[in-house]
């Protein structure tokens, strides 16, 4: 177990594997509990065990929100609570319907899109991908 | 052992509230500190304990111990958020409990607004950042939005709450914001993040402040009326809204019920209620989880003005965050307005409101802070010493 915290760290390891077209989340080894965003140790727990399995890229919207910008600047945008189908909730977009038309309960399914010039985990709503 | 009534407030002041041009945050905290050590009938040089917390000093307790050229034996500027003046009232209280100190000040100062808007010195949340939230507001829109699908809560609900917010500052010339306000002012303002409009948001002002604290024994000494913390208690569990367990539903459910345990007073039992509104759904959250009616229910609670002036249960009585003052960090003013109505209903000069904006036979007085995005929740309850 000593190897454990060797090398690059959770952050560093998601976003690497985000830059392979990868979306990655972590499990723990001995309770089989997902977890996301990635973390060094298991949350609550403290077990050092945790390991990479890359996500179904199924959910749900647990919550959302239209940040509201003016069309010069890029125009209004979605911003969404989604719950992996593994369990953890991620912050993320719900792109392929109008910002103000993604609604609490709905299948979303990911896909690594960019945001800024960086890989993202971005999530279009089932059936308009 | 317990910490109830250990420590007692005999002096608080505020300074530049709404707009203080040419002041910087320290010399307006220096200014609520010398109204509040004034207040209390006591010199600079009685403070030995010293708590402060701004967005705008990162040793916030620090500078201004040298600004007011002070050696305090005991200092303390943990932050976490807008609450951390409902923790710093806890820490003073151990510290004098303890003998530590005798006299303890905890400040607070902002030039926010005439300094160019709302000001935080938050990082970017890991995991967020990139998808553009714009804190806090996108995290309090996103908790309104869930508590609307699970609650069938509306827009018109929210709205309410500004409402009777604005109908208290109506009645305190203090407050920033005074006129009209209906529901279909706030419905129609700009809307910034789904469901949250501008007027469902808390003010941008500038404002410092300030409270004294010391032990009972001394307390009795004081010219205006000692008021007794008689419980405090704070919890958290997240820093990102994505790492809020649920939406709906606040830390402050935990530290409400340690708070009155505390304090041997319960909900029913506080006069006044002052809640942590820096949006409308706030107070809606607030009002469940501290106990004052039950989870889904605030907006019927509130539906036929209930907590508006004359509507039975005085919450927000300065106008709150949302019509009072905002200026980044607001916990010390929801403790400086609990206190002020104990004080104002035994007799001491609070200053001029119209009629019902002090209200009459308070006693006892909930002062409940909110950090970061409905992260940190931290309850105190104030007391005349008759509570004691």
């Amino acid at each position: 177990m000593s190897a454990y915290f060797d090398g690059p760290g959770p952050e560093a390891q998601f976003k690497a594997f985000l830059a392979t077209g990868k979306f990655m989340i972590q499990r723990s080894a001995s309770s089989g509990e997902h977890v996301f965003y990635p973390r060094t140790i298991a949350p609550g727990t403290g077990t050092a065990d945790l390991e990479w399995v890359e996500a179904s890229g199924d959910g749900t919207v647990y919550a959302t929100t239209v940040n509201r910008q003016r069309p010069e600047k890029g125009g209004d945008y979605n911003i969404a609570l989604i719950d992996l189908t593994e369990g953890p909730r991620m912050m993320a977009r719900v792109e392929g319907v109008a910002p103000d038309a993604v609604t609490v309960g709905m299948r979303v399914k990911a896909r690594i899109g960019e945001l800024a010039g960086e890989p993202a985990v971005i999530f279009d709503a089932e059936g308009t991908a | 052992m317990t910490l109830r009534a250990k420590a007692a407030c005999t002096g608080l002041a505020t300074a530049g509230c709404g707009e203080a041009q040419g002041r910087n945050p320290m010399e307006l905290m220096v200014e609520a500190v010398h109204r509040a050590v004034t207040d209390a009938g006591l010199q600079l040089s009685d403070i030995d304990g010293l708590f402060a917390a701004t967005a705008f000093h990162s040793m916030a307790a620090m500078s201004l111990a040298e600004h007011l050229g002070i050696q305090p034996k005991f200092s303390d500027g943990s932050n976490i958020g807008g609450s951390s003046f409902m923790a710093h009232a806890l820490y003073a209280s151990m510290a004098l409990e303890a003998g530590l100190i005798k006299v303890a000040v905890i400040a607070y100062g902002s030039n926010q607004r005439t300094a160019g808007g709302f000001r935080s010195i938050s990082e970017p949340m890991p995991f967020e950042a990139q998808y553009g939230p714009r804190n806090p507001i996108t995290a309090y829109a996103l908790a309104a939005n869930r508590y609307m699908h699970e609650f069938g809560a509306t827009r018109e609900d929210l709205a309410n709450v500004a409402v009777a917010a604005r109908g208290w500052a109506n009645l305190n010339p203090e407050a920033f914001m005074h006129g009209d306000l209906s529901v279909e002012d706030v419905m129609t303002a700009r809307m910034i993040s789904d469901p949250l409009s501008k007027l469902d948001c808390c003010l941008v002002t500038d404002g410092a402040a300030a409270i004294v604290l010391t032990r009972p024994d001394r307390a009795k000494d004081a010219p205006k009326s000692p008021v007794y913390l008689l419980g405090a208690a704070f919890e958290h569990h997240h820093r990102m809204i994505s790492a809020m367990p649920s939406l709906t539903t606040t830390a402050a459910a935990a530290s409400g019920p340690r708070a009155y345990e505390m304090a041997g007073y319960g909900a029913g039992d506080m006069n006044t209620i002052q809640l942590y509104d820096a949006f409308t759904i706030n107070t809606m959250l607030f009002l469940e989880d501290l106990g004052f009616c039950a989870k889904g229910e605030a907006a019927a609670f509130i539906a036929d003005g209930h907590i508006a002036p004359g509507g039975g249960l005085p919450v927000n009585t300065n106008g709150g965050g949302l019509s009072c003052i905002h200026p980044g960090m607001y916990g010390l003013f929801v403790t400086i307005e609990a206190i002020r109505q104990i004080r104002a209903a035994a007799g001491d000069d609070e200053g001029p409101r119209e009629p019902g904006g002090w209200v009459e036979g308070a006693k006892l007085s909930l002062a409940h802070g909110n950090g970061g995005v409905l992260a940190s929740q931290a309850t105190t309850i104030w007391g005349h010493g008759e509570t004691v």
